[in-house]
């Protein structure tokens, strides 16, 4: 499960003085269920994503991830979190077993179950063919499908997305949208920023709307419409963001 | 902390590394192979031009002196000068290297001589110019030489015994066992060579393992594990600490391995004089593994400091800008390190990489001070203890890990 509440980070800018990067952002998300945080570039997503995975302290506010305490219990948060964002890489003169493995090892998981858990990974991913390719040498897929590993190795009960779809082609962002459901599937709890309204539309059972640090409207998509009074949720987006503007 | 996750991700750096050609070139290749080719071939091209510079017989030139033809004559008879016929714009001569060097006779030298007065010779040649030096030090000779026998004449003739001008004999031995001569001869380079070699050995490593890595994405994936901050830093600065290490470690064999193989006759463009030391050129092994031990801190030392400095850098390229001006905040020490006239004192004891630099002088030719080593080993661990406590508090820092 993940709790936030009013969770805040303010960034200090020499040029431009104070930024408040997530603004007294409070949400909740239950296990089994996708939560969406929908916002434009610069809108606070990957600020409030990075304060959950504990990759920034927030400045104000708390929240529990998996039963611990950010601020408080980072590394048991971390342990029990897979992250994974466009800018989540891999490294490219290693091959995808040796990422997967030195991911597991760093996670905890002696030989024996890492070995297992490679298997597991690699069978579901269908991944056996480009296992020992050095990653610099993969496709974007294949590249994906080895992010995608790296995260669940550790097999957290937590899934934090940052726009996983970013840059990539239709096929690979499909895979990455079914892997996100199965995550659902398996009971995890999922967390899923994204600025495609489409993608939200699909995969969100709740959608969070963020907007210069604050969240402006949470509800299921029909919830969304209904507040609204418009039918199509990048209308219901605009109308939230900029209230002044023609639908 | 923990010791198994520190172990796992200096595993992972230390074959991510061997997989860098970058990394093998700056930590292996080049210390293993450019570093004594480039020392043995200075000294190969230096010892070369210096012994044809020997070899030539100079072009000089008798200035005044018409009415002591004895000394010319004797000048062309001793076969080791060309004797150019006098002129005018001799001084200019000399400076465009066409004659190397010159000797003013004032009138009536030779029957100054044979009276027993005292006229003088003045000599020219150009400072600095090594075949210039080189004839006006056979001029020299020839011109000693020319009063040691007037000297004996002006003797006989007044009845006395030679040894009157000479009550003495005046003889040099050395006592220095080979290893020490090499010692004394290679301690100047030696230090700066290793000091030199192990900054550029940790560099690269640094880069690629903080900016190199931010540049690429994968520091974020990294801090989304449940590894610590300190054990991050600390996996990650062991393997800069081996790229440094490696690196002297590869010169010091490489370059022990050349000097017996090869038994050099020069080193560093110094050519190495005849005897002993000349024949079998060596180090005292002690002195050998003394540098070794002192390296450890300020490997240490350094890699904390290019760790904490590429740290701040948002790209290789930028880490890069960052690092190359301190190879000269290294260099200048270790320079200093080599002058002669230096010796080690309390206060220079405390002076980071100047010190290191004058205890492997001292260390090399045998001379072990205790005190001074103890000093030194313990400032330098300290510093470094201070460099790696920033090197953390540095990763800990959000805005410098998430720098945009």
């Amino acid at each position: 499960m993940i709790e936030a509440t009013l969770l805040t980070k303010v960034f200090h800018d020499r040029r431009k003085g104070e930024i408040r990067g997530a603004d007294a952002v409070s949400f909740h998300v239950e296990p089994g269920r996708i939560y969406g945080l929908l916002g434009a570039n610069g809108a606070g997503k990957t600020t409030t994503l990075r304060m959950l995975a504990t990759l920034l302290r927030p400045t104000s506010g708390s929240a529990v991830v998996a039963g611990h305490d950010v601020a408080r219990e980072p590394d048991k948060v971390r342990a029990d979190v897979g992250f994974l964002a466009a800018s989540t890489a891999l490294y490219a003169r290693l091959t995808a077993r040796e990422m997967i493995a030195y991911f597991g090892r760093l996670n905890g998981l002696d030989e024996p179950s890492l070995r297992l858990r490679l298997r597991t990974l690699a069978d579901e991913l269908d991944m056996h063919e480009f296992l020992d390719r050095r990653c610099d040498k993969l496709s974007t897929g294949m590249k994906q499908k080895t992010s995608i590993a790296r995260t669940l190795v550790h097999d957290p009960q937590v899934m934090i997305f940052d726009e996983p779809t970013l840059g990539l082609d239709v096929m690979t962002a499909r895979s990455i949208i079914r892997f996100v459901r199965e995550c659902r599937g398996r009971g995890k709890t999922v967390l899923y920023s994204t600025h495609v309204m489409s993608e939200a539309e699909k995969l969100c059972d709740t959608i969070g709307i963020i907007h210069a640090g604050r969240l402006m409207a949470e509800g299921t998509l029909a919830d969304l419409r209904a507040s609204t009074g418009c039918a199509d949720l990048e209308e219901c987006f605009i109308k939230i963001v900029s209230p002044g503007e023609p639908g | 902390m923990s010791w198994r996750t520190i172990g796992t991700i200096y595993a992972k750096e230390l074959r991510d590394s061997l997989r860098d050609r970058r990394t093998l070139l700056s930590t292996i290749v080049i210390p293993t192979f450019v570093m004594p080719a480039l020392v043995m071939g200075v000294g190969k091209v230096a010892s070369t031009v210096v012994s044809r510079a020997r070899e030539e017989i100079p072009r000089v030139m008798v200035i005044g002196g018409a009415d002591s033809p004895g000394i010319r004559a004797e000048l062309e008879k001793s076969g080791r000068f060309k004797v150019e016929a006098a002129s005018a714009d001799w001084r200019s001569l000399i400076s465009e290297k066409r004659v190397r060097a010159a000797a003013e006779i004032p009138a009536g030298f030779e029957q100054a001589l044979e009276a027993g007065s005292a006229p003088a010779v003045t000599l020219y040649d150009y400072e600095g110019e090594l075949k210039s030096g080189l004839a006006v030090e056979q001029l020299r000779n020839f011109f000693v030489g020319l009063r040691d026998r007037a000297i004996a004449r002006l003797l006989k003739a007044r009845g006395l015994p030679p040894t009157i001008a000479r009550p003495f004999e005046l003889e040099q031995a050395n006592v220095a066992p080979p290893e020490k001569i090499g010692g004394n001869l290679l301690g100047g380079i030696v230090p700066y060579l290793i000091i030199l070699l192990c900054f550029m050995g940790a560099m690269n490593p640094a880069m690629d393992l903080t900016a190199g890595e931010k540049e690429r994405g994968t520091m974020e994936t990294l801090l989304c594990c449940p590894a610590s901050r300190t054990d991050i830093v600390l996996g990650k600065f062991c393997m800069v600490l081996t790229g440094s290490l490696i690196a002297v470690v590869c010169s010091l064999v490489s370059m022990g391995i050349t000097l017996t193989v090869v038994g050099a006759s020069f080193v560093g463009g110094r050519p190495v004089p005849a005897g002993p030391a000349g024949a079998a050129l060596s180090i005292d092994p002690a002195g050998i593994l003394g540098v070794l031990a002192m390296v450890i801190p300020v490997a240490v030392l350094f890699s904390a400091i290019l760790f904490t400095v590429s740290l701040f850098a948002k790209s290789f390229k930028e880490a890069q800008s960052y690092t190359a001006p301190l190879v000269f905040i290294v260099i200048i020490p270790a320079i200093i390190g080599i002058l002669p006239g230096i010796d080690l004192n309390f206060r220079l004891a405390l002076f980071p990489i100047l010190n290191i630099s004058l205890v492997c002088k001292e260390m090399l030719s045998g001379v072990w001070h205790w005190g001074y080593i103890a000093v030194i080993f313990g400032s330098t661990a300290l510093y470094a203890a201070v460099a790696l406590s920033l090197s953390v508090m540095m990763f800990r820092r959000e805005d410098v890990i998430f720098r945009t």
